[in-house]
């Protein structure tokens, strides 16, 4: 069977009735968004189930929306059928406060290093993850450098504001 | 074989095991790497890599930086083959802003693309040899190499990191001297490459040393994420450039080549070689089959201007200055776009908010991904092969720590 985006979340509500919250195509790949409770059955399914195949986690990473309240930490999961030659995204929210996550290293030992990854620059926790450390960063750091709130450079620089160009700043990188 | 059964006695040797840093700076690496490796003799029992010695931040300096800023990022993830990393960036705000290139651009484009695939096989491939002790291939392809870097310069005026090409085309059209270089490459090079192949390809001595080095099945290197010449090596056919088709590889005529299944540093080497000579084709095809027409599309959002234009006419006055201070419209939303890099699939997923800057921009860079597959690979190996079989992966340290 020819796996198209509508087939594939067909499949997937199909199985998961209900865990689909969101689902959209920006430029043609398919978007799902669900819980991280049930982030992990999803994408064990969607790796055995043999009409669908997607065997190969492409990417995961993190992202940080601090004005959505409850839902400011992302993951975002990558995936990609190499037999139907159908690539979509899976991604999850949840709150900043408790940024806790299970583990995709189950599924694919690859997830391993890019959690580790996501739990460095936003401090992510993937629970039940083998070696959860930093591995960019140095080890005593004790913030999560992606995270918005965090300034790329000296905050007293002000020749760079985006009010000067028209334009609102990004969110969370308001200057005092 | 033989070496699990040796380990599986030897589990509890804990004590008698000695510790040997190799790295963060050991001239064999080749990089910034350190391996913390548990030794057993000259053999490995377990190895432990440290990386992000060389941390720049991109992810986070791409958040404050205008879209046309970001490509001199970009050239500092694999250093070996910029231009891949500067087009690949490229398309994906293309893709984000929906612009399509003339064919002769994407031609022009796929020709550079080509070259730097060589130039970076031809490092890795050559520097196998170094690694077995034979530095004279080592020598002679760099020579190689460097002609294809003086293509780079007359192109764009740079050599290591390019900044080659700009959103929505190239900067120039090919000159007459780009031309009359890359004939002379196209007419050259492959002699001399022959000559370097026959030095190492059945050389007995290379082959004792890389066959069975550091080897990986395709299973597990699907699990760990391999892409590129690694995953082909293991025997199975991925090639972005086939499998999701851009900048007009469909129009191309070329074969993937596989490597035996062992996943070796012998399959590796091969499957390199090849892919240069695949390359050729592509390069030679692009040549013949360049279309008429304009190097860059009509987006005067993002392409600058021509320099007399700016200086004779208002609208392009405007336009350069927009350009340059990256006033321009960007729509909102998230792609994810990728390229097949020197080292495999090197993917960018944005996520746009219609700000200046990126809101987010994740870097798939593939040698982070697979390098944790590196000490499966060496577990019961001899320190040489560790050795060899880091320089066959093509782990490039700026791609792994970005």
């Amino acid at each position: 069977m020819q796996l198209d985006n509508a087939t594939l979340l067909a499949a997937i509500e199909r199985r998961f009735p209900g865990a689909i919250l969101a689902h959209s195509e920006p430029h043609g790949m398919l978007t799902l968004e669900t819980t991280r409770e049930q982030i992990i059955d999803l994408l064990q399914f969607v790796k055995d189930d043999p009409e669908i195949e997607a065997i190969f986690l492409t990417s995961l990473c993190g992202m940080h929306y601090p004005d959505h309240a409850g839902k400011e930490l992302g993951v975002v999961y990558h995936l990609h059928s190499f037999v139907q030659n159908l690539r979509f995204r899976i991604k999850i929210f949840f709150p900043v406060d408790d940024p806790h996550v299970p583990t995709a290293t189950t599924v694919w030992p690859t997830a391993n290093w890019m959690e580790r990854q996501e739990y460095d620059f936003f401090g992510i926790i993937f629970t039940g993850h083998p070696d959860l450390r930093r591995i960019l960063n140095v080890d005593d750091l004790d913030v999560f450098p992606m995270r918005k709130e965090y300034r790329l450079e000296d905050g007293t620089r002000t020749d760079k504001d985006d009010r000067f160009f028209g334009r609102k700043g990004h969110e969370g990188r308001e200057f005092d | 074989m033989q070496v699990q059964s040796y380990f599986s006695s030897l589990d509890n040797l804990d004590g008698e095991l000695s510790t040997l840093n190799l790295g963060p700076t050991h001239p064999a690496t080749h990089g910034v790497f350190q391996n913390v490796l548990k030794m057993d003799g000259e053999r490995i029992h377990s190895a432990e890599p440290t990386i992000g010695y060389i941390h720049r931040a991109f992810e986070k300096l791409a958040e404050h930086r205008p879209y046309n800023q970001i490509t001199p990022i970009t050239d500092r993830l694999n250093y070996c083959s910029s231009p891949i990393n500067n087009m690949g960036w490229h398309m994906t705000v293309e893709k984000l802003i929906g612009c399509e290139l003339p064919k002769r651009a994407q031609y022009m484009r796929v020709i550079i693309m080509e070259l730097s695939r060589i130039a970076d096989h031809l490092v890795c491939n050559s520097v196998i040899g170094v690694d077995t002790g034979a530095l004279t291939g080592f020598t002679y392809m760099f020579q190689e190499r460097e002609l294809i870097y003086e293509m780079f310069e007359e192109v764009c005026g740079s050599r290591l990191t390019t900044n080659i090409g700009r959103i929505g085309g190239m900067e120039r059209d090919f000159t007459p001297a780009f031309h009359a270089k890359l004939k002379a490459f196209m007419q050259g090079f492959p002699a001399r490459f022959e000559e370097f192949n026959n030095l190492l390809e059945r050389n007995r001595i290379f082959m004792d040393r890389c066959i069975g080095a550091g080897p990986i099945s395709a299973e597990r290197a699907l699990a760990y994420g391999f892409t590129g010449p690694n995953l082909r090596a293991t025997g199975v056919d991925y090639d972005v450039r086939v499998m999701t088709p851009y900048s007009s590889y469909e129009d191309f005529d070329f074969i993937i080549p596989v490597g035996s299944g062992q996943g070796d540093t012998y399959d590796r080497f091969m499957v390199r070689q090849e892919e240069i000579r695949q390359s050729l084709r592509i390069i030679d095809q692009a040549c013949k089959n360049m279309p008429e027409g304009n190097y860059h599309a009509d987006v005067p959002d993002f392409y600058l201007p021509s320099k007399p234009d700016v200086y004779t006419k208002m609208e392009a006055l405007i336009y350069h200055f927009k350009v340059v201070m990256s006033e321009t419209p960007i729509p909102v939303g998230e792609v994810y776009h990728c390229v097949e890099g020197g080292n495999g699939e090197l993917g960018f997923y944005l996520i746009s908010d219609g700000g200046r800057h990126p809101y987010r921009l994740h870097f798939r860079r593939p040698c982070f991904i697979y390098y944790q597959a590196f000490p499966e690979m060496i577990k019961g190996a001899m320190l040489s092969d560790a050795i060899l079989a880091m320089s066959s992966m093509n782990v490039i340290a700026g791609e792994l720590d970005a």
